[in-house]
């Protein structure tokens, strides 16, 4: 897993935005914030579900380079001109905004502004956030390219790393999911599988 | 105190309420036979637990279980996909508006809102409901699991009649001698106590233990002890009032009839004694006794009785006549004297000391009762013929045992037990019925029961019995049938408002016999805190 430097810093820039996600560019290369975690753009908070690193150019695909190369690390020391070419951008589902001091898990009114800047959110806020399970609606019910059950059990891992007591919150946010897959039994073990 | 359950999800008149359990509980902690309350929108319903059971909301679950070793899915699914039920059969409603209050809690005609809290009902939920002790309330046990005390209104009590059951050994004994201190001490009504084992006067037998003390070592001025058998009586150290003798000349051929199954006398043998009364007169028993070849021979010419069916009854009436307390003639003393203390408000036991055969308990609990029972009847007549309250001798209560052979359907009439039984309070005597097949017991008799006092009972048609025409009668026939096999017991019907399950008090040990006696001092002082009061 990566880290970045300095969390209270942007690490993206929304490149594309509708109600329910939003895409953002990342500024350095690889910068991205794990899946399932919590960013925001603006007042609006998403959940990362998808994430992908490729040339700016579709047309144009990256060719091996490494070959005389004794690491990974010395092919971009030799080539300084992919971090320019190469871009990582995450996809966020939008789970809820900020109005004022409250935070409401249920769609915002208007979608993110294209060139906001992103950030991921603090531990603070994401206890904060995480206060409430609605998002997990949200999330169950979200047209993903990832399953369900991965990005589900992702955010609930990434959350519960904010918390002291990580698994009381796992449990809790077990509980939620279990209520709401009351009646899908198998799909609630692939989440909870994924849980610990 | 009150601690959540879980909410109603599901409930209906007939049926009763479903309740789904709140994460946090357990259903190995819920006990059938405990008391909820239902917090409804309007008004409160007091149940009780009738089952538990586990749900599941998908049935995939049950079919592919998940990794149970694995405490997070256990924590994660307990109470969620996977939860605790019980059933409520609620049965008492109190309004939420000042009127309601005050009427106090009304049998329940009506069914809780969806997802009406439920509670366990605290100590103070069920002093609204059974009362607190005062002077007509008789703390009798604890209800199952609580520290509450199950107060019984003994006035209400004694205004039916009523019955104990039990497999024996289950406790009918000791709950008895409780209820036999109650009445003793919080109604106006006397007992006459047919003991048929010694086990009420002096002194009782506990099982495993050092004997315990019976009414009289506890209450010396209102008991009085008879006996049967006074050498038996003088053996076992009993300081007794009166020795009780039956004269033949007593005994009636209704008292025979009683006797047929257990004389072993045909019906045409009954019929004979019928006879033989007709034509001998009062003395028709010893006469019969004492009759010659010659005479024998001349009477049933006469009288168109069978050879057989007459040395049948002869057989039988030898078998009266040998018993030890059976005397040629007496002059009624023992009825009287009876009358007497009971009329002094003193409660009388009668030992049957070696005499513990069944006949001749039939014969002497019938002969006696029947006697009283036909002096109250006069002298309640008498009393209202004159309008005069005063004059009403004390409502009386006999405790009778093996029950089921006096009160059988066969017998049931001709006893005069099945005409107290039936008759009510009409002439201010009622039963204490203690029995170990109350399926044995006629039909009509139970119905008409006022109060029923059950320990454990496995018999399938005695269970049957004992509940019949009681509403919710499955539900409690599943906590009946879940009594510990000692020392608790089921209570229902008219002296109290509600089915409960409970643990009688504590009968045997010294701090227990202080507590029944009156606390007559305490009482009278002030409460502490009046006391503090007079400092302000």
């Amino acid at each position: 897993m990566r880290f970045i430097n300095n969390r209270t810093d942007k690490i993206a820039e929304v490149i594309e935005a509708s109600t329910a996600q939003f895409t953002a560019q990342c500024y350095e290369l690889y910068g991205l914030p794990p899946l399932g975690s919590l960013v925001k753009t603006g007042d609006i908070y998403g959940i990362v579900c998808h994430a992908e690193t490729a040339g700016i150019e579709p047309g144009r695909k990256p060719i091996a380079r490494g070959k005389d190369e004794a690491s990974e690390e010395g092919v971009y020391q030799s080539s300084p001109q992919l971090a320019k070419l190469l871009r990582s951008q995450f996809t966020a589902v939008v789970v809820g905004y900020k109005d004022g001091d409250r935070i409401y898990q249920h769609l915002p009114p208007q979608p993110a502004r294209i060139h906001g800047f992103a950030y991921l959110c603090q531990p603070d806020e994401v206890k904060e956030f995480s206060e409430s399970f609605g998002f997990l609606n949200i999330l169950n019910n979200a047209a993903l390219p990832v399953s369900t059950e991965e990005l589900v059990s992702a955010a609930l891992r990434q959350m519960s790393l904010a918390h002291e007591d990580s698994r009381a919150f796992l449990v809790a946010g077990g509980k939620e999911i279990a209520n709401l897959l009351s009646s899908d039994f198998i799909r609630l073990k692939n989440i909870l599988g994924r849980l610990k | 105190m009150t601690e959540r359950l879980g909410i109603v999800t599901n409930a209906s008149l007939e049926k009763g309420a479903d309740v789904r359990l709140d994460s946090p509980v357990s259903v190995e902690d819920m006990v059938v036979g405990r008391y909820v309350t239902i917090e409804g929108q309007k008004r409160r319903f007091f149940g009780m637990i009738t089952d538990v059971r586990l749900g599941v909301t998908d049935e995939r679950l049950s079919v592919s279980p998940p990794d149970i070793d694995d405490p997070f899915i256990k924590d994660v699914l307990t109470g969620t996909s996977t939860f605790g039920q019980i059933h409520v059969t609620p049965m008492l409603t109190i309004g939420g508006d000042a009127d309601s209050m005050l009427e106090g809690p009304q049998p329940v005609k009506t069914i809780p809102t969806h997802f009406s809290a439920v509670n366990l009902a605290s100590e103070a939920d069920i002093e609204r409901v059974f009362g607190k002790e005062d002077k007509e309330r008789f703390f009798v046990g604890n209800p199952l699991d609580m520290e509450t005390r199950l107060c019984l209104n003994l006035e209400e009590f004694v205004k039916r009649s009523n019955g104990i059951f039990g497999k024996s050994g289950t406790g009918k004994t000791f709950l008895t001698r409780i209820l036999l201190i109650g009445m003793l001490q919080k109604s106006q009504a006397v007992n006459l106590i047919f003991d048929m084992h010694n086990e009420y006067g002096w002194q009782g037998t506990s099982e495993g233990g050092p004997p315990v003390k019976g009414l009289k070592q506890l209450f010396a001025d209102s008991v009085a002890v008879f006996t049967l058998d006074e050498e038996s009586s003088r053996r076992r150290k009993v300081s007794t009032d009166f020795v009780v003798k039956i004269g033949l000349n007593e005994i009636t051929p209704e008292d025979i009839a009683i006797l047929r199954s257990t004389l072993n006398l045909t019906d045409l043998a009954v019929e004979a004694a019928y006879e033989l009364r007709k034509r001998l007169g009062r003395d028709w028993l010893n006469k019969t006794l004492a009759m010659d070849e010659e005479e024998i021979r001349e009477i049933i010419k006469g009288a168109t009785i069978h050879e057989s069916s007459f040395q049948s009854l002869k057989r039988g009436l030898g078998t009266i006549g040998r018993l030890g307390f059976v005397m040629p003639e007496t002059k009624d003393e023992a009825v009287s004297n009876i009358l007497d203390f009971l009329q002094q408000g003193r409660n009388v036991v009668l030992e049957f000391g070696r005499y513990q055969e069944i006949s001749a308990y039939l014969l002497v609990a019938n002969l006696l009762s029947r006697r009283i029972y036909s002096r109250y009847q006069q002298r309640m007549e008498e009393a209202i013929a004159a309008d005069n309250e005063a004059m009403k001798p004390r409502p009386l209560v006999i405790t009778i045992e093996e029950a089921h052979k006096f009160l059988n359907p066969e017998v049931a009439d001709k006893t005069i037990f099945g005409t107290i039984a039936r008759e009510m309070r009409k002439y201010n005597v009622s039963l204490l019925v203690i029995d170990q097949r109350p399926s044995g017991i006629s039909e009509e008799v139970m119905s008409q029961m006022g109060t029923k006092i059950t320990c454990l009972l496995d018999n399938e048609r005695d269970i049957d019995s004992v509940l019949a025409g009681v509403s919710g009668k499955n539900e409690l026939k599943s906590v009946l049938s879940r009594l510990a096999p000692k020392q608790q017991a089921l209570i229902f019907g008219h002296a109290v408002p509600m089915p409960v399950s409970f643990q009688p008090r504590e009968y045997g040990s010294a701090q227990s016999y202080k507590d029944f006696l009156p606390s007559d001092k305490t009482a009278t002082k002030p409460p502490a805190e009046d006391i503090e009061k007079l400092w302000e």
